[in-house]
């Protein structure tokens, strides 16, 4: 057994690191502040070819696995979980999902798109009524001559504003058992009858976009129903699988981002004389939330491991994001209680990790989601 | 009076006074909270109802235009506000334990003359101010200066995150006029808002409570004649650690109130939310999330209802204030951030006023005395037990 990163996945690790420094910290609290979609954060991903990390080399991408990835948005989210999102549900649950269940002509029409960033990928599963209950969706796809016609409502979509490809899973077969009659289609932001709702405002990722979608009549050739007709939601379980490993990924890379200004300012920081970090209270916090962050690390990394060999992973993906995300989100409380008055301000950016944090626990399963999972497979 | 403390019934008069605020909180507050948190404004028109309703002075004698009720009342009413609107409870627990009670325990008569009636009327808000910079949880390390001219002081110092700063006329604060003596040197004044040589600069932006006003206070030779000072001169350090001990109280009734408030919404939705063909509140997981956030709630309110009762029975009340402050504070953190994972995405909007709790409730384990703090005290007092 070895815990060493491989060479290049250091040198992944080392180019995120300098990206997150170059291109994101110093901008991650105004595009919060201003809600702004970080556009220019994500173009300059792309061409450090982020964006198609995963995609297969013949379709422009750097045909790397999940513990790439891993290792990659823990760098971005360490400095800005709203990027970190946006490039996460565009590699795992978009660009991955492609490359993994699409056919020859799908792929080829799309991932070289998606890995330049030309095409940003939206995912559409969960709707207002199917939240942890995503199999009870009601879009409908009601076979046409040529393809499909779409209708339905999508909530809480990740890069709704920006996306030029959105993954939509509906229901083809409204009389099959519970989640053996959905398929997932690839459907262009310009078909006529999709339009991008109101975009929520939330308590973090502010710069991130979450819109809902609705679907009105929306026209999808045949070539665009991915993998086998109602054999949708296993496809959806499958990339859900992978992008638990993303957002445990993210979630690391907060826990990172909060140990680290908390280590800083408790060793700054003096109070009775001395610096904080020298009181117990503070010291044994900062102790927990690092050996927290390397137990959830090592999670995400073998989650990633395992779904890189082909082995069964989906028990070691719902782990990781559960751990993982909790622990997040005792960090986040601890740096911003560590920082006290001044971490409950916005000089300090634990007040943004406190709120970016918060999510992590919520999509892409909820933590409740993931204890279904894992009890499930035990 | 010992029975005060023994008795968990509330009285007729903490019965009315509870409808009353309830009704004016769902009524009157809760519609503006989310407007003055995205606007990071007061809740005006709930400072005005306030005023008229004779909140602002609720615990003070009626000689000095209070209402006469008894502490608990003004806990409750502390408590029921926070339900719907967590900034408007602060501002109006920070202007009564904090900005009037020092003037009302510990001023002269020129002082209680010249404020209080004000106070109580809530023509203008109290503010106290002794964080600093550099001086947080060790608050006795406070650098602000003061140096005795002639019959006057001489303030030179800053303080940092005072509420209700730009709508205060008196400011009680402490400046230090001995290094020599630490804490004992010491003193406790009260500054007007039109003293020459004192600032008000507006406060940094926060995660919640953004609806609650703070500022930061300069003092550039400022110059106090000695009817400023408040108590006597040694003591000032004790007089604040006093006020706190009443703050306290206060501050885990803000606590109380949130966690409740956040109950009462993920309770409700989970009652009306359905998933997997049932409401959610039919799933063991949410049912036993909601099953510990009602038992936290009401062990938080029985700390902090006791540590009212202790105070207005004369008995001391600094331990118990500590607990209930500590307690109700890390409940109110678990039960907004539950709330927020029983809402699930829902809870992460600003839509609903769950996501403002959470950010609200972290101020309850930082603002007078973090919980370390309270631990401090609380395992001090203990520890003379063993000694």
């Amino acid at each position: 057994m070895d815990f060493h990163l491989t060479e290049d996945q250091e040198m992944i690790r080392d180019s995120g690191r300098e990206f997150a420094d170059r291109v994101l910290r110093p901008h991650a609290a105004r595009l919060d502040a201003e809600e702004a979609f970080p556009l220019e954060a994500i173009q300059e991903a792309a061409e450090s070819g982020f964006l198609g990390l995963t995609i297969p080399e013949e379709f422009g991408g750097a045909g790397l696995g999940s513990l790439h990835a891993a290792v990659l948005l823990e760098e971005l989210n360490a400095a800005d979980a709203s990027v970190g999102v946006t490039i996460s549900v565009h590699m795992s649950l978009i660009c991955s999902m492609l490359a993994k269940h699409g056919h020859q002509a799908q792929k080829e029409k799309y991932l070289p798109r998606l890995a330049t960033g030309e095409l940003l990928g939206a995912y559409c599963l969960t709707e207002p009524q199917a939240g942890s209950d995503a199999a009870a969706i009601r879009t409908s796809a009601t076979k046409v001559d040529g393809g499909y016609r779409l209708t339905g409502t999508k909530a809480w979509i990740t890069t709704g504003t920006h996306a030029g490809l959105f993954v939509v899973y509906a229901v083809t077969d409204p009389e099959a058992k519970k989640g053996y009659g959905i398929s997932t289609f690839l459907v262009e932001a310009s078909s006529e009858g999709l339009t991008v709702g109101k975009k929520e405002e939330k308590l973090g990722i502010r710069a991130s976009s979450t819109t809902e979608v609705l679907f009105e009549d929306v026209f999808v050739p045949e070539e665009n129903l991915v993998g086998d007709l109602n054999g949708g939601f296993m496809i959806a379980l499958d990339t859900l699988d992978g992008g638990r490993i993303g957002i445990g990924a993210q979630s690391v890379g907060i826990h990172r981002a909060c140990l680290e200004a908390s280590v800083k300012y408790s060793r700054e920081r003096e109070q009775f004389g001395v610096t904080i970090d020298r009181f117990q209270a503070i010291a044994f916090k900062l102790a927990d939330m690092a050996t927290e962050l390397d137990a959830s690390r090592l999670l995400v990394h073998r989650a990633a491991w395992l779904r890189d060999q082909g082995e069964p992973s989906t028990k070691a993906c719902s782990m990781a994001k559960l751990y993982a995300s909790m622990a997040c989100n005792r960090a986040a409380q601890d740096a911003v209680q560590i920082h006290g008055g001044a971490g409950y301000t916005k000089e300090f950016p634990v007040e943004r990790y406190y709120r970016d944090a918060r999510i992590t626990e919520i999509y892409e399963g909820a933590t409740d989601v993931q204890r279904i999972v894992i009890s499930r497979n035990l | 009076m010992t029975n005060l403390v023994t008795n968990f019934d509330l009285t007729e008069e903490q019965e009315m006074i509870r409808d009353m605020v309830r009704r004016f909180a769902e009524e009157v507050v809760a519609p503006g909270a989310a407007h003055a948190d995205e606007h990071k404004e007061l809740n005006q028109v709930a400072w005005e109802g306030m005023k008229e309703l004779g909140m602002t002075g609720l615990p003070f004698p009626e000689e000095w235009g209070g209402a006469g009720m008894d502490q608990l009342s003004y806990i409750i009413a502390v408590e029921e506000l926070a339900k719907v609107c967590a900034s408007t409870a602060l501002t109006y627990s920070a202007h009564v334990s904090l900005g009037t009670w020092p003037i009302f325990a510990f001023g002269s008569d020129e002082l209680k003359k010249r404020y209080l009636p004000g106070l109580c009327a809530g023509e203008f808000m109290g503010a106290y101010g002794l964080t600093e910079p550099g001086a947080g949880s060790d608050s006795a390390g406070t650098q602000t200066t003061a140096v005795k001219d002639g019959d006057d002081y001489i303030i030179n110092g800053a303080k940092c995150f005072i509420t209700n700063g730009s709508f205060a006329k008196s400011f009680v604060i402490t400046a230090q006029t001995n290094k020599e003596l630490g804490s004992k040197g010491i003193m406790a004044m009260v500054i007007d808002r039109d003293q020459p040589g004192f600032t008000i600069e507006p406060g940094e932006e926060k995660l919640g409570m953004r609806g609650s006003d703070w500022v930061n206070l300069v003092f550039q030779d400022c110059r106090l004649p000695q009817d400023a000072v408040l108590g006597p001169e040694g003591e000032g350090f004790a007089t604040f650690m006093k006020t706190l001990e009443g703050g306290r109280i206060s501050i885990g009734a803000l606590g109380l109130g949130i966690a409740q408030g956040a109950l009462d919404q993920a309770a409700a939705f989970a009652a009306e939310r359905e998933q997997f063909g049932k409401p959610l509140a039919r799933h063991q997981a949410v049912a036993f999330k909601l099953a510990d956030m009602e038992t936290e709630v009401q062990a938080a309110r029985h700390l902090v209802y006791h540590a009212a009762r202790l105070k207005e029975a004369g008995r001391p009340y600094g331990t118990e204030s500590a607990m209930a402050k500590y307690y109700a504070s890390e409940v109110c953190m678990r039960a907004t951030y539950e709330a927020i994972q029983i809402f699930g995405g829902n809870g992460y909007s600003r839509e609903y006023p769950v996501e403002r709790m959470y950010r609200d409730a972290k101020l309850c384990t930082i603002g007078e005395g973090t919980s370390e703090v309270q631990k401090i005290i609380i395992s001090r007092e203990l520890m003379k037990r063993y000694a």
